[in-house]
């Protein structure tokens, strides 16, 4: 295997890393906060629609983009509503927006454009195109370096350069605000915040809001970005993997980076080898498929440290009994 | 109370339904949609055919998961529909058990073949199809490496692949295909952004023509090779159209003028099993005024020749189903 190969494949690895990047961080803060969130392949589902559909319309990435966070947003203000307001089942709640946007995108998407629900192919100015970054094409030459800054680091559309730089931002606003501070607290020990005079609910909506603010930019990557316009049920089950990745990562952010990509290697690896031969045994594209549920299963036993969810996920919080 | 009167309801729907048994045809989408720009959209297209020139009117269906598969069925029967058209191998197993619970309808059912005494299938000989786009992928390409990106794997697209590369060897017998599987389960059939994927990394090892047979996942291949500067291969409907210029040609599987004739047919549908092959036109290559530019007259004379030697059977096609092998790699 040469230097290109490797490149070609990590470049891949950062193409199908930065959805479930996204989205793991969407979950994390979600999460974190007290609120579990399976609807995550949902909002991304809506968010890939809407911004594949009006990007279509317009012809403007960026109105696609902000019309794909938007109904994210809106989703998450639903299952904020459902789970934080009225208390409801989270779980419940994040099922009920995985049907409803695999119901809704492809009937808004069949009356808009009697398609079926995919959306007209986008060209030009409707999609994220590559930015070349400074420099890419005259450090070209230079042996190593040059390649890994040309093929890997440049090239990528804005998207990706942002979920990247959400990662140090996620920590920094996590660990050093009082933000972060009490956003951990919230899932933690609501009742503790309560005491001190926080609003649980208010911070809850907060975490909510931001897990659908990355998940939109998460599905307006995958219809404006790696594709060109929206196919019913295009997320093909990334939401499940951001949060197996969310899983493994153990809800903090640099982790889940180191996850995500992980996992996005994996599929890199199986979509460009599919029998992988170990020297007389032979690796089926099947186990690579599979490997990040089992590598989820197996962090989830216990036997690679110990991943503890947040202790008040998934509880509702009553301020009085 | 109550229950009586659920009884008797159910009891008027069923004289009603009955007694509008001077039937309607009805046709079935499996999960790919009816709008895949493909398959389904074939079928659709020959139903839409049959109510245009008929004037008649059709009862459509379009399946959402794997378990409405039996309900479906049954329910268009019961409510007197004849024949009942079903697009895809997936019907097979449902069709068996409830084909025989209706021995007055007729049902049709393309790509898979199930042997009942009022079913008839449609088979296609897709390898033919795919040997021809084998040849041109083959003509068309500088490097000597091609590619095919199948949608779930499943012997009927291993079946494509295996015509593909047959059809490939046959021009270029040192030429290279690369094949990649979208996956194993039916969300391959629509995961675009994996069939990009997969046509950029058959790229980045050489590939520049790509056959791609994998339902809406397709699109993204299409789409990747079109903005790699590379060219594809549309599969079953003509999908040279979608990337005008980009697309080489595509391999058409006439289910439409399956589906316009079992509507055609109607009561008198002949059960048994029909196989639409080169020779019937029911497999071929599309040329239009997208790709006349990428076909030269060289290419299209081969191609031809090669048509009418299967027609013929001077050349005999592999079909990976007769006993899932395939004499090339």
């Amino acid at each position: 295997m040469d230097l290109a190969t490797i490149l070609q494949i990590l470049d891949s690895t950062v193409r199908l890393g930065t959805p479930l990047l996204l989205a793991c961080l969407a979950g994390l803060f979600s999460e974190r906060a007290g609120i579990f969130d399976i609807g995550l392949e949902g909002k991304m589902l809506m968010a890939a629609f809407f911004s594949g559909a009006v990007a279509a319309i317009t012809g403007s990435v960026l109105l696609g983009l902000t019309a794909g966070v938007l109904s994210s947003l809106l989703l998450s203000a639903i299952h904020g509503a459902a789970s934080i307001t009225f208390r409801g089942n989270q779980l419940i709640s994040g099922v009920a927006i995985n049907f409803l946007a695999s119901g809704l995108t492809v009937l808004i998407g069949q009356k808009w454009f009697q398609l079926g629900g995919r959306t007209p192919p986008l060209s030009g100015d409707g999609r994220f195109a590559p930015i070349t970054l400074p420099f890419a094409e005259t450090l070209r030459e230079v042996p190593v370096i040059g390649p890994i800054y040309y093929e890997l680091i440049s090239g990528h559309s804005i998207l990706v350069y942002v979920a990247f730089a959400a990662v140090p931002l996620s920590w920094w606003l996590l660990y050093r605000t009082r933000f972060g501070l009490r956003l951990r607290a919230v899932g933690e020990n609501p009742a503790a915040v309560d005491t001190a005079g926080i609003s649980v609910v208010r911070m809850r909506y907060a975490a909510v809001m931001i897990c659908g603010l990355l998940t939109g930019l998460a599905g307006a990557y995958l219809a404006t970005a790696l594709s060109a316009g929206f196919v019913k049920e295009m997320t093909a089950g990334r939401g499940y993997i951001a949060l197996a990745a969310l899983i493994f990562a153990k809800w903090r952010p640099v982790p889940a980076l180191g996850a995500t990509m992980l996992f996005g290697l994996l599929e890199a690896i199986a979509n460009r080898y599919q029998n992988i031969d170990l020297g007389g045994v032979v690796l089926p594209v099947q186990f690579m498929q599979a490997l990040p549920y089992i590598l989820t299963v197996v962090i989830l036993a216990g036997f690679i440290g110990k991943a503890t969810p947040p202790r008040a996920g998934g509880e509702a919080y009553v301020k009085e009994r | 109370m109550s229950l009586m009167t659920h009884f008797l309801g159910a009891a008027g729907v069923l004289a009603l339904t009955t007694g509008a048994a001077l039937a309607d045809p009805a046709i079935i989408f499996d999960l790919g949609g009816k709008f895949d720009k493909s398959f389904n959209e074939a079928a659709f297209n020959g139903a839409k055919r049959w109510a245009d020139e008929t004037g008649g009117s059709f009862k459509e269906l379009e399946m959402q998961s794997e378990a409405q598969r039996e309900q479906a069925l049954r329910r268009l029967a019961e409510a007197g529909s004849n024949p009942i058209v079903m697009t895809g191998f997936a019907f097979g197993d449902v069709l068996n058990t409830v084909a025989p619970d209706y021995p007055d309808t007729k049902f049709a059912i393309i790509d898979m073949v199930v042997e009942q005494p009022n079913v008839k299938s449609v088979v296609f000989t897709e390898e033919q199809g795919s040997y021809l786009v084998g040849m041109l992928a083959a003509m068309a390409s500088e490097t000597g490496t091609v590619g095919f990106i199948g949608g779930m794997d499943i012997p009927l697209i291993r079946k494509f692949a295996c015509g593909y590369v047959q059809g490939v060897k046959a021009v270029n017998p040192d030429a290279t295909v690369i094949q990649n599987m979208t996956g194993t389960t039916p969300a391959a059939w629509n995961d675009p952004v994996k069939g990009s994927e997969l046509a950029i990394s058959q790229k980045s090892q050489g590939a520049d023509v790509i056959y791609a047979a994998a339902g809406g996942t397709g699109l993204g291949v299409l789409q990747a090779a079109a903005d790699q500067g590379i060219l594809s291969i549309g599969v079953d409907s003509n999908q040279n159209h979608l990337f005008p210029g980009k697309v080489l040609t595509s391999m058409v599987k006439r289910v439409d003028n399956s589906v316009y004739e079992a509507f055609i047919d109607g009561d008198a549908l002949e059960p048994g099993i029909t196989v639409m092959d080169l020779a019937s036109e029911g497999v071929g290559y599309a040329l239009d005024e997208n790709n006349e530019a990428l076909i030269t007259a060289e290419m299209k004379a081969a191609v031809d020749d090669a048509t009418a030697k299967i027609a013929s059977g001077e050349i005999a096609v592999h079909d990976y189903m007769a006993d899932n092998t395939c004499p090339v790699e």
